[in-house]
């Protein structure tokens, strides 16, 4: 019988589980073996990757570090509540009390009119010349202190409706400055990642295309004797992963490296402004986005390249 | 078991190298293919493996229309046919046992079959001594007999051999033909490709003729 108006479509062959992991198992150990048995351009390669994911991941460590300072300093976020001069002490005292009950306000401290005009004249000299003043010309201050650094515009701009206030002013707006500052750098290490990232994906695609192309003959006699695509793409696709995984440690060596170097003198720059900052804190995420990261931008560049190189060898018309 | 109906085969480069071919190999038939140099028989053999395409017609291989056959089912295409080439594509890094198991591994076959299998092949090509040899320390007929081996090994309907005796004597030559015609008592279907007229005249199997892309004389059975 030479013709059949049907085709039949054979099934893949039943291997059982354990067959399939261990074909999966030999599989990825020979890879990790053809890595190591040319150690010097593994190196290279792996090199590159691992510069290329620690470069943005020890910017993104670092900024997460500065994002933990700049929390703690929202904690000393205040607002100052300059009242109207008509205000009286009396009145002052009852106001601050009423701002203090409020559960958006963490404390309140008021300085009365009496108390900011000694404070003045200590400060000032002019103790005698003030004397001849017949009112207090300055006005009574409430220091507000907020529960969270979070909605505080909002707060200074209900606190400054009140009649009795004429200004309300949120203390260190540079740190608000500061955090715009920190969200430009995060977007530009967000676009730095993926340039990088992209340049895994080639510097493994291209390591991967060189094996291939070395490794034509063999592949070839294979897919004469039946080797399906999987069975070829399966060990290119395991040296990916390996590329990936060394290059993410390389990256992790390098980025552990850079901030046990930058801790002593960032620690001698906290000190000068009284803060207990250190380098020390790694985001457990940024750790497993690099550990995880590198392995699948290994695959993924190994992936690209292997499927085009082998459509290249389907039969043709 | 391997019909071609008026096929036609043009290469990228606009060389037309088989036009109108038509032809029908039976389960069990054995057949060479001859003709001069450039005539198109490699061409012939790397359709039915599915190497390369029709341009034009319809090849059938065991019930099969390889036009119709992709991706995935290309693969499992080849396992049915056996292949053998003049060059005897051998991995010169594997032992002879590993180069024969190649079709068995990639079948996912398991260890101990792979062995006996292995075996049994080694031992119908003669070569039982020399599994754990490299393929370059043998001589030009082992090595062919290697590929031999491995082009059986995994028991395929179908056996398409180019130039199997190409680089070697006459003596070695009659000896791997008659390798094949045993194959054939064993009912694979064979097709042997081979300038060597002489070789197989005294043979007695069908010759079909090739001559610039066309089939120009097909006979069932030489007189020997
Ligand atoms: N891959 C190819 N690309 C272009 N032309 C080819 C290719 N393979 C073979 N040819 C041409 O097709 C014709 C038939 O070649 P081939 O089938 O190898 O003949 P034979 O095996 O009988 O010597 C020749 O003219 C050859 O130059
Ligand atoms: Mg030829």
């Amino acid at each position: 019988m030479s013709k059949k108006p049907s085709q039949r479509r054979q099934s893949k062959p039943d291997i059982g589980v354990l067959g399939w992991l261990a074909r999966h198992l030999q599989a990825v150990i020979s890879a990790l073996g053809r890595l190591l048995r040319n150690p010097f351009s593994t190196l290279m390669t792996t090199a590159v990757i691992g510069i290329a994911i620690a470069l943005p991941s020890g910017l993104v460590l670092f900024i997460d570090n500065v994002r933990q300072v700049s929390d703690d300093w929202q904690g000393v976020l205040n607002l100052s509540l300059f009242l109207d001069p008509v205000v009286t002490d009396q009145q002052a005292a009852q106001l601050s009390e009423r701002i203090a009950r409020h559960p958006e306000i963490a404390s309140v401290r008021l300085v009365t009119k009496q108390q900011a005009m000694q404070e003045f004249r200590q400060l000032s000299g002019f103790g005698q010349a003030l004397d001849l003043l017949e009112d207090n010309p300055l006005p009574a201050v409430i220091l507000v202190q907020p529960t969270s650094a979070h909605n505080i515009e909002q707060l200074t701009k209900r606190l400054q409706s009140r009649q009795e206030v004429e200004l309300a002013q949120i203390d260190l707006q540079w740190l608000q400055r500061f955090d715009a500052i920190t969200r430009i750098a995060e977007r530009s290490v967000f676009i730095l990642s993926g340039l990088l990232g992209i340049a895994v994906l080639l510097v493994v695609g291209n390591t991967v295309r060189l094996e291939i192309q070395n490794r034509y003959r063999e592949i070839e006699i294979i897919k004469l004797v039946g080797g399906t695509n999987a069975f070829i793409r399966r060990p290119f696709l395991y040296e990916g992963v390996w590329y990936g995984l060394f290059g993410a440690l390389i990256a992790l060596g390098l980025v552990v490296t850079a901030l046990s170097m930058l801790q002593e003198p960032v620690q001698a720059l906290a000190g000068l402004y009284q803060s207990d900052f250190s380098l020390a804190w790694v985001n457990p995420n940024i750790l497993m986005s690099i550990l995880l990261g590198g392995p699948a931008l290994g695959l993924s560049g190994a992936w690209v390249e292997v499927n085009h190189q082998l459509r290249k060898m389907d039969p043709q018309n | 078991m391997i019909h071609f109906d008026n096929v036609a085969k043009r290469y990228p480069t606009g060389k037309e190298s088989l036009t109108g071919i038509d032809f029908n190999l039976e389960e069990g038939e054995m057949a060479f293919l001859t003709g001069h140099s450039g005539a198109g028989k490699s061409t012939l053999l790397r359709l039915i493996g599915l190497l390369e395409r029709a341009t034009r017609g319809q090849v059938w291989v065991n019930g099969r229309n390889l036009n119709r056959l992709y991706g995935r089912d290309i693969p499992y295409h080849r396992r049915e046919v056996g292949m053998i080439f003049q060059d005897h594509r051998l991995l010169h890094d594997r032992t002879v046992f590993d180069n024969i198991a190649l079709p068995l591994i990639i079948a996912g076959a398991g260890r101990k079959e792979i062995r006996r299998r292995v075996r049994a092949a080694l031992d119908k090509v003669n070569l039982l001594n020399k599994e754990k040899s490299q393929p370059i320390s043998l001589s030009g007929g082992e090595q062919q007999r290697v590929g031999i081996a491995r082009a059986l090994v995994s028991k395929p309907p179908v056996l398409l051999a180019d130039e199997p005796t190409g680089n070697l004597d006459p003596y070695l030559s009659q000896e791997i033909m008659h390798l094949f015609t045993q194959f054939n008592q064993v009912g694979v279907t064979i097709l042997i490709a081979t300038h060597d007229i002489d070789l197989i005249r005294t043979l007695g199997q069908r010759i079909i003729h090739l001559r610039e892309g066309q089939i120009q004389y097909d006979v069932k059975k030489a007189t020997p």
